[in-house]
């Protein structure tokens, strides 16, 4: 089994594309019959022992013509990969569960066009390209991630039977991909604001001066308080938001490790921090993020968010990737 | 560790891609419903109807026990029809009847292989009927179809004519496989195994018996009998006789050869010169070769008759080619022991034909000799008013007495065979000899083409010392018939087949050229056998090459070609325009001088580069980057190439250390 591997390594010069464009030269690209070549080719064979039989020079010829067809499409099918050049973009990235896809820009630079390009990583769908004759063309590629972490999805498989469908042509280009596979956010309503501790800055509770985002409403709070427009926005997730206004109070939001000890394990503790970066992200609100031995000061916006996702998706594990499966 | 593969889904067959099964089926189908019963080929075609129509509306497919009983019951059709369901006809009707249903039930990728694959089968089922030009384009045609169709299936949705175009190009690269396999491809003679009953249906040509009618139901026939090829120039028309069937004993009413068992070769002196030609026999299913007169050397499948025949070993079941010499001026009398030939050749029924044989007494006891009996005869038949022509008035039971003395209107069988029965009537030994008499000479490629409208029959007669003569009573009556064919001798009112009627120049000359491009076509593709094959590698300096030198050379043709189309296919690079073209061959310059450009560097940036390495260089690759980026970013500027190419020549072609 060892050797099987290590023979389908060799022969297949499996190995990572640090250069790019990846070119799919000769040496690369790998071409068999299908099931349709083959049959193909018993029909052929029926109607050689029919012509010679029946003594049908016509036929014959018939027989010749549809060989040689099978003979051109074999080089058709191969050429239809040959020379392509593949460029890895950059992928988004997405929360554990998700789809990620992967862009790869394809570049032709042959005057006849790439038909039915079939790209897919092991055990994924398969996105389909064409490439216009010296023109370009971008597929994206989707692998259904399943844990959180950086993803490397290995090598992609390229296979093509255009134009007849006798032959299949594949290759194992594997360009250096990543991918940030934030946890599968968990939606629980927000933790409670904490108080200040640091009494110079403390400037008596509840402020009204100057507002500083919503949080989640709290039996005290006055009903004039609460954001209708943000509650109409996102009912469904957070069921009453209030104005929180700074100035007087010294609260904070801060998303703490500390504050999901409940839950039973690691993983489901990022996802319920996940949840909450994302409910005090929507909720326009200045959230901090404190996991052992990592503390984002709170801060609100977009690169914040990020910021935070990715060091949830990451806990644990900043050196090592998830490696795809195979 | 197994890895269990997963079943693979089934391919989706795009809607699209219907309408062109669908054509498909129709292209390889269609051109057997001429030869399919009538509810055969309806049952078809609205099988394809129907299909059309449900993807029109986008109705979902009959269910598949619906269509089981459909393809029961019509097999069962087929087989009452034919009585079988093995060979050629019922064969090709339920691969007819399969291609046709197959799309009722087309769900997936692989139903659709199935009709593809199922139509290019079809094909070859076209030529047990025909194997005509047209019919080969018609194929050419259906096969770039169903190349396209494959490309549509496979190649997701495309513009029509590009789809077209690469299926042309695809059977265009195919061509030369093709023509290098079909020369040197090791034939094979003969069927591999025996042929179904129903392989050689419907030939058609001369009849083994003669009775009046039967010539001149042939002669309606424009078909092409065969033709014939001359070594040297081709004799007169009137000393053209291809003999077939020779029939020695006559019943009242029609002549049939005698059973006599087996007879020695008659012995025959041959005077004067001997012509040389090949005739190509168009399969008739039957032994005799229509050689002229007096073979002499006949094709080794064959023998010379006692009768004076060409006779096959087999029946004629293919279109073949035979090689004879003969000789049209020669004696033949019978060998000693076929004396029972002569006596056949004077038996007459009992009763009948009382005045005919008191004609042929009286002849008798006039002439002393045979010759003068004959002479007798033919005086009388251009005497009276006898009339030449197709459609003779019915003859009742003294044939030749109401022939001779009443209607006198007949075609070659009548005179031929009231002829015959006279000479017996006057005991001179006689037969009647059918055939072919004439034929048209092809000025485009000097075949002399032999139909069926120029069937013949006439008469020979026996006498001592001479041997066996012929006589043809139709010259005496219509000289024409015999010098300028057929078509000069009847009456204008008689219906002939148009290829027999020549009175149209223009439509002459084409009918000669379409004429001659069919001979070739039978000549070099369907004739094609084992020995034109190996006339051909002879002419090719190839004199003894056996099969395995074939194939090694069949192999090695077939690897260049491949080779060929792959270089062509793969060396197919884009075209830079001219200023992209000049900076790459300056970029390589200096990068052979050694400052090679990095991928990510822009024209000014890798100037600029050349000129802090290299300042030697540097004038011109300032000037260079600036000529090329002019072309790039700076609009219209005519001279910019050329500034670029002068750059390019500043610089050395190789650096040499100083």
């Amino acid at each position: 089994m060892a050797a099987f591997a290590r023979l389908r390594r060799w022969l297949f010069r499996f190995g990572r594309d640090e250069r790019v464009p990846i070119v799919l030269t000769q040496r690369r690209i790998f071409i068999l019959p299908t099931a349709v070549g083959i049959a193909y080719a018993a029909v052929l064979c029926v109607m050689l022992v029919g012509a010679v039989n029946y003594n049908l020079s016509l036929g014959h010829a018939l027989v010749f013509l549809l060989v040689g067809l099978g003979l051109v499409t074999m080089v058709h099918t191969f050429r239809n990969l040959a020379g392509l050049a593949i460029t890895p973009g950059r992928a988004e990235p997405v929360f554990a569960g998700d789809v990620a896809r992967f862009p790869l820009h394809l570049a032709n630079a042959r005057r006849e066009r790439r038909c039915a390009l079939q790209f897919r990583f092991a055990g994924n769908a398969t996105a389909i390209a064409s490439v216009p004759a010296t023109g370009k063309a971008q597929v994206n590629v989707p692998y259904a991630t399943q844990r959180r972490g950086r993803l490397d999805p290995g090598r992609i498989t390229l296979e093509a039977s255009y134009p007849l469908g006798f032959f299949r042509a594949w290759s194992y280009p594997h360009p250096v991909f990543s991918c940030l596979v934030y946890p599968r956010p968990e939606m629980r309503p927000l933790p409670p604001p904490t108080p200040v501790t640091d009494p110079g800055l403390a400037r008596g509770a509840g402020g009204h001066e100057d507002f500083a985002g919503l949080r989640l409403r709290q039996p005290a709070d006055s009903p004039r308080h609460i954001a209708w427009k943000a509650v109409a926005r996102n009912v469904e997730a957070y069921p009453l938001l209030v104005k929180h206004f700074a100035g007087g109070a010294g609260e904070e939001l801060w998303l703490d490790w500390q504050l999901t000890a409940d839950e039973e394990d690691a993983e489901t503790r990022l996802s319920v921090l996940a949840g909450w970066v994302l409910a005090a992200e929507a909720a326009q609100l200045a959230y901090g993020l404190a996991l052992p031995g990592l503390t984002l000061t709170p801060a609100c916006g977009t690169a914040h968010r990020d910021a935070c996702l990715e060091a949830l998706a990451l806990y644990g594990h900043e050196t090592e990737t998830t490696a795809a499966p195979r | 560790m197994k890895r269990k593969r997963p079943p693979r889904p089934v391919e989706p067959l795009e809607r699209a891609c219907v309408p062109w099964l669908l054509a498909c089926a129709l292209a390889t189908g269609a051109p057997h419903v001429g030869h399919l019963p009538s509810w055969l080929g309806l049952l078809a075609g609205a099988a394809i109807g129907l299909r059309a129509w449900l993807w029109q509306r986008e109705r979902p497919l009959p269910p598949r026990w619906a269509l089981a009983l459909v393809v029961a019951a019509a097999s069962a059709g087929v087989y009452f029809q034919y009585r079988t369901l093995f060979g050629r006809d019922p064969g090709v009707a339920l691969l007819v009847l399969f291609v046709a249903l197959k799309p009722l039930e087309m769900h997936g990728r692989r139903d659709a292989i199935v009709v593809v694959m199922l139509g290019f089968f079809l094909l070859l089922t076209h030529y047990f009927y025909s194997q005509s030009i047209p019919t080969g384009l018609w194929l050419l045609a259906a096969a770039t179809l169903q190349t396209a169709t494959l490309l549509r299936i496979f190649g997701g949705r495309q513009p029509l004519p590009e789809i077209v175009r690469y299926a042309g190009v695809l059977l265009l690269q195919a061509t030369p496989f093709m023509l290098v396999l079909f020369l040197l491809f090791p034939r094979i003679t003969g069927p591999l195994w025996g042929l179904p009953q129903d392989a050689h249906a419907g030939s058609s040509g001369l009849p083994e018996t003669i009775a009046p009618g039967t010539i001149s139901n042939l002669v309606l026939n424009g078909n092409i009998a065969f033709r014939v090829r001359f070594a040297g120039p081709p004799p007169d028309n009137a000393r053209l006789y291809w003999r077939g069937p020779v029939m020695d004993e006559f019943d009242g009413l029609r002549w049939r050869p005698a059973q006599l068992g087996r007879l020695e070769a008659a012995t025959i002196e041959h005077r004067g010169g001997t012509i040389a030609y090949e005739t190509t026999l168009e399969p008739h299913n039957q032994r005799w070769l229509l050689a002229l007169d007096a073979p002499r050397t006949i094709p080794e499948q064959a023998f010379i008759s006692g009768r004076l025949q060409a006779i096959a070993f087999e029946p004629v079941r293919l279109r073949s080619r035979f090689a004879f010499t003969s000789s049209l001026d020669y004696r033949a009398s019978p060998a000693a022991e076929t004396r029972a030939l002569l006596a056949a050749a004077l038996r007459l029924p009992t009763a009948g034909n009382p005045r005919a044989r008191a004609l042929a007494a009286e002849w008798k006891a006039r002439h002393a000799s045979v010759q003068a009996i004959v002479a007798e005869a033919l005086l009388m038949f251009g005497r009276e008013q006898f009339g030449y022509t197709l459609q003779p008035p019915l003859l009742g039971d003294d044939p030749v007495d109401q022939f001779l003395f009443e209607t006198k209107r007949g075609f070659c069988e009548h005179y031929a065979s009231a002829f015959v029965f006279l000479m017996r009537a006057a005991g001179i030994p006689a037969r009647v000899v059918a055939g072919y008499q004439g034929g048209e000479l092809n000025p485009v490629d000097g075949y002399l083409v032999v139909r069926q409208s120029d069937a013949h029959a006439w008469a020979e007669v026996w006498q001592e010392g001479v041997g066996w003569q012929r006589v043809d009573p139709t010259a005496a009556t219509a000289p024409s018939r015999i010098e300028r064919g057929i078509a000069s001798a009847l009456p204008e009112s008689d219906a002939l087949p148009m290829m027999a009627r020549l009175d149209i120049g223009w439509l002459r000359q084409l009918r000669y050229r379409w004429d001659a491009i069919n001979n070739a076509w039978n000549q070099w593709v369907l004739g094609y056998n084992p020995e034109r094959q190996r006339e051909m590698l002879s002419r090719l300096g190839l004199d003894d090459i056996d099969w395995r030198g074939m194939t090694a050379l069949l192999a090695v043709l077939c690897a260049a070609a491949l080779l060929v189309v792959t270089l062509w296919t793969l060396a197919q690079r884009p075209r830079l325009d001219p200023a992209q073209r000049a900076w790459l061959r300056f970029c390589a310059r200096l990068a052979r001088l050694g400052v090679p450009r990095h991928a990510w560097e822009g024209p000014l940036d890798y100037a600029a580069r050349v000129a802090a390495a290299r300042p030697e260089f540097g004038k011109a690759a300032r000037s260079a980057a600036a000529a090329y980026a002019a072309t790039r970013y700076g609009g219209e500027d005519d001279d910019a190439v050329g500034r670029l190419r002068a750059a390019t020549r500043k610089l050395p072609y190789r650096w040499r250390p100083a």
